[in-house]
């Protein structure tokens, strides 16, 4: 062997080190990054976070106390009537998607879904505003519902085809040859089969609409009183975060970073049952 | 009925008296027709609730596709007044002026653009290198927990990455930018105010952050359904395993990967409350890295409240039509390169 | 029981015979794909008729038209007739569902409905079909899982999941799923393809039991469980029905060339 093809085999062995050092310190990169945003949030939130955080209205700047009881049920409350719209529309889709299998139209749906995921949620936000909010002459929870369920619907669509891929045909044909009309089958057999992965997809999807600040900006708008009348604007705890955050008070700061923890904690919690839920599918 | 019901009777019944047994509802209620006509038999002859759950869950499937057409046409009737107004001009103009009632765009596109693919330059390289090590290094043990973490990251609320971006990220960039700016401030990029933190660079990194969760999750999944034997046809000609990554694997994925690239990029043009936090929300066009300038998501985030009349509000609708148009664009264009390699395999779901 | 088996050995199949299904030029396709072609045959009521080819010869296509499961499958499609008890299923205003009731069937492999405990397993079909009185369900769940020769084993866990049991169980739950809504005829797509033998034999013994009250018809792909539990075998090729006889004489003495090479391993 020359000197030449040591020197060659030396480096091409050196450039694999590199690239492989290039590739673990990206990997733990991405998740000091995770760490650092966790701990910010944790740290920075938990001093914050009590009883009367959660239970008592905002307060004006410089009286102290104050919390986001308003903004936490305006959330549930959006967001729940968001679901009563989007659930049966998204899972029903996806189950004429995947179980009629209709030539181009079960396509499309998924293709749409797809595309719908790409659409950012301000373009959502305007689209209700434009919808709901210009008609009616005002901001209202309503047309805060009405984005979410544009936002959550396509999740539900991907979530639940993918959960009803994971029944495997024989299921359906045992329930057909027991002369079960298909729609029971449907009903009764298939969607109890993966209901776990369909209640994940559900819960993906909540979370996914909880956590969006954007599309309230001009939807729900918010409010600093207590209100549960869909028809007026309402709170909601994302928006509260960004309101808070550009507020030049020390006070609203503080309680933007807990509200972010209360936040995040449902987020993850939700994600992390996603995962376990399709692992099956992602671990192959 | 056949003669088996009175076989049954004959069998030893062990315990349970068969005898006693009703009939079945459906043997009484409905015989088949005696009609022995011999004709192809396609469509199965379903029952009422067939049909009837059929066409509820047509419905829902024909309403997604009304989705889409109310999403258009509300966004272009919202902006009707600005688009007959400007026009195509609307989209060079370099005017934002609500006093004088004068508005174009041109600066937020580019701000938009420009904040957008600063966070791609940045993402892609570590993206890739952790996708790589996810698919074709760890061993599974290590492969899960880290996908799952990567994967955490990517489900944070935009306004908390906002947040973070605002108080933690920001402080350090302005330490960046003093530095950067008073040993490189000939250089152009670098010659822009160096005192709020807030702006370009800020906005770009903090996109960076979150759309590296996104393209690593693709990503690894193409290289994942690249077949081993490309891999280990190279390893087997003595190549190194990065050599092998590198002129093998990557080859076979790169449309899927650029795929993977524009889906972030997408992403990150739409990302609205992040970048109304960090990128300074100025309307101007971008000439240095420091300059805190908006994008079309963060004006339309900021202004929008503060829109007192029709032609501004149709004008921030506008904008959004326009942001819609350029994530469809780059949305379809993603779809299209990674479906063409793995055929709809690869969800974008997480 | 004695009585019944010894007048089986008395009284040839073939004095007490009588139709149950009529299959009348019988054409399947998977879209442009012939599976079955013309074929024509009748299966005695309260026999078992065993259908064997080698893989592909369109067999369990065959037996999946004669409860209309052929169409389940995309682009599935069949024209002829099949008369059960002289009623075409295949006429037009037949409800498929009715035609599934009266004529069952079990799988290759054993499709226990993952979410639901044995007893809910054998009660579904009766359930979905709309008995809900408590006493008949539990009346026929026993019964079935007598027939199906489980109840004894799984008698004291009826509440366990049906996925808990092993193959050979599973399929017998199988069994017992379909005899609980009371077929007619039974069909089996090669029940056992998936057992180990002792389960194997086990299911064969259930299925001589179970033809005394049903008809029975099976495809398998194993020429010696034909001979063991048949009383009639059609023999397919390439989607034609190539033979069909009694069992003894098929494999004593087949009519056909392609039937004898077949049976004796010369191919296939």
């Amino acid at each position: 062997m020359g000197a030449g093809e040591k020197i060659r085999l030396i480096r091409r062995s050196l450039v694999d080190k590199a690239a492989l050092g290039f590739m673990v310190i990206s990997t733990v990169l991405t998740i000091c990054v995770l760490g650092l945003i966790l701990g910010y949030v944790i740290i920075q939130g938990s001093g914050y976070i009590n009883w009367s955080f959660l239970t008592s209205l905002p307060t004006p700047v410089g009286e102290g106390g104050g919390g986001i009881a308003n903004a936490l049920v305006g959330s549930l409350i959006v967001v729940g009537i968001a679901s009563l719209m989007a659930v049966p529309i998204g899972v029903g889709a996806a189950v004429f998607a995947n179980e009629y299998r209709s030539r181009w139209l079960g396509w499309f749906v998924r293709f749409l879904a797809d595309v719908f995921t790409g659409v950012p949620a301000i373009v959502v936000g305007l689209f209700a505003y434009a919808m709901v909010v210009q008609p009616m002459g005002s901001f209202s929870a309503f047309s805060g519902s009405v984005a979410y369920a544009f936002l959550m619907i396509p999740i539900l669509v991907i979530s639940a085809q993918e959960a009803l891929r994971l029944v495997p045909n024989s299921i359906r044909e045992a329930s057909l040859a027991l002369g079960v009309p298909v729609w029971k089958t449907i009903l009764r057999i298939v969607l109890p089969t993966c209901s776990r992965a369909l209640m994940t997809g559900l819960l993906l999807a909540f979370a996914r609409a909880l956590g969006e600040a954007s599309p309230m900006l001009f939807t729900a708008f918010g409010n600093s009183f207590w209100n549960v009348d869909l028809t007026k604007p309402i709170a909601t705890v994302p928006l509260v975060i960004y309101r808070y955050a550009v507020a030049p008070y020390d006070d609203w700061h503080a309680q933007a970073w807990a509200a972010s923890l209360i936040l995040v904690f449902i987020v993850l919690i939700a994600s992390s049952l996603t995962r376990l839920a399709f692992r099956s599918r992602l671990d192959d | 009925m056949n003669g088996r019901q009175d076989n049954m009777i004959e069998r030893p019944a062990e315990t349970v008296a068969e005898a006693a047994l009703d009939p079945l509802p459906w043997k009484i209620l409905e015989p088949l027709p005696r009609s022995p006509s011999a004709k192809a038999a396609q469509a199965s002859q379903g029952t009422i609730g067939d049909k009837l759950f059929y066409s509820v869950t047509k419905c829902f499937a024909l309403f997604i596709i009304l989705l889409a057409v109310l999403l258009v046409f509300y966004l272009f009737h919202g902006s009707w007044q600005a688009i007959q107004r400007f026009g195509w001009h609307f989209l060079i103009g370099t005017t934002w002026d609500p006093v004088a009632e004068i508005f174009g765009t041109l600066p937020t596109i580019v701000g938009t653009l420009v904040k957008s693919f600063l966070a791609i330059l940045i993402a892609v390289p570590i993206s890739f290198a952790s996708a790589i090590f996810l698919a074709l290094y760890a061993p599974r043990w290590l492969r899960n927990p880290l996908s799952f973490l990567i994967e955490l990251l990517a489900a944070i609320p935009s306004v908390v990455f906002g947040l973070w971006g605002l108080f933690v990220l920001v402080p350090v960039v302005r330490i960046w930018q003093i530095w950067l700016k008073s040993h490189f401030g000939w250089f152009p990029l670098f010659n822009g105010p160096a005192v709020y933190g807030v702006g370009v660079l800020a906005a770009g990194l903090i996109l960076a952050i979150m759309i590296t969760p996104i393209i690593t999750a693709i990503s690894r999944d193409l290289l994942r359904a690249v077949p081993r034997s490309q891999m280990e046809a190279m390893l087997a000609l003595g190549a190194t395993r990065w050599e092998a990554v590198w002129k093998a694997v990557l080859p076979y994925a790169r449309v899927g990967l650029v795929g993977a690239v524009v889906l972030g990029l997408g992403r990150a043009v739409g990302e609205t409350m992040a970048v109304t936090l960090v990128g300074g929300n100025a309307f101007k066009l971008v000439t240095s890295l420091f300059d805190p300038v908006h994008s079309m998501a963060s004006q339309i985030a900021s202004e929008f409240t503060e829109a007192t009349y029709n032609l501004y509000v149709s004008s921030l609708i506008y904008v959004g039509l326009v942001l819609f148009g350029i994530t469809i664009v780059l949305g379809l264009l993603s779809q299209l390169l990674i479906w063409r390699l793995s055929r709809g395999q690869v969800g974008i779901l997480e | 029981m004695i009585e019944a088996a010894t007048k089986r050995l008395e009284a040839p199949i073939v004095d007490s015979k009588r139709p149950i299904l009529e299959v009348n030029s019988l054409n399947a396709y998977y879209g442009k794909t012939h599976a079955v072609k013309d074929v024509s045959l009748e299966i005695q009521a309260q026999a078992i008729t065993a259908m064997i080819g080698p893989s592909g010869c369109g067999k369990s296509t065959l037996l999946r038209c004669i409860n209309r499961m052929h169409e389940v499958t995309r682009g599935a499609s069949a024209t002829g007739q099949i008369l059960l008890d002289g009623r075409d299923l295949y006429a037009a205003g037949v409800n498929v569902t009715q035609v599934r009731r009266r004529v069952g069937m079990v799988f290759q492999k054993p499709n226990p409905f993952p979410t639901m405990s044995i007893y809910e397993n054998v009660a579904a079909g009766l359930r979905l079909n709309g008995l809900h009185d408590r006493k008949a369900l539990d009346q026929r769940v026993e019964r079935s899982l007598r027939m199906a020769a489980l109840w004894d084993e799984v008698k004291d866990r009826l509440r366990r999941p049906g996925a808990g049991l092993s193959g050979g169980q599973q399929q017998r739950l199988c069994i017992a799923r379909a005899l609980a809504i009371d077929p007619e005829v039974l069909l089996l797509d090669e029940p056992c393809s998936a057992l180990d033998p002792v389960s194997t034999s086990r299911i064969e013994e259930l299925i001589i039991e179970l033809s005394k009250n049903y008809t029975i018809v099976i495809v398998t792909h194993n020429l010696q469980q034909a001979s063991r539990v048949s009383d009639y075998t059609a023999f397919m090729y390439l989607g034609e029905l190539i033979e069909f006889s009694k069992t003894e004489k098929m494999f004593r003495n087949p009519d056909k060339k392609q039937t004898e090479d077949y049976i004796t391993g010369r191919f296939g």
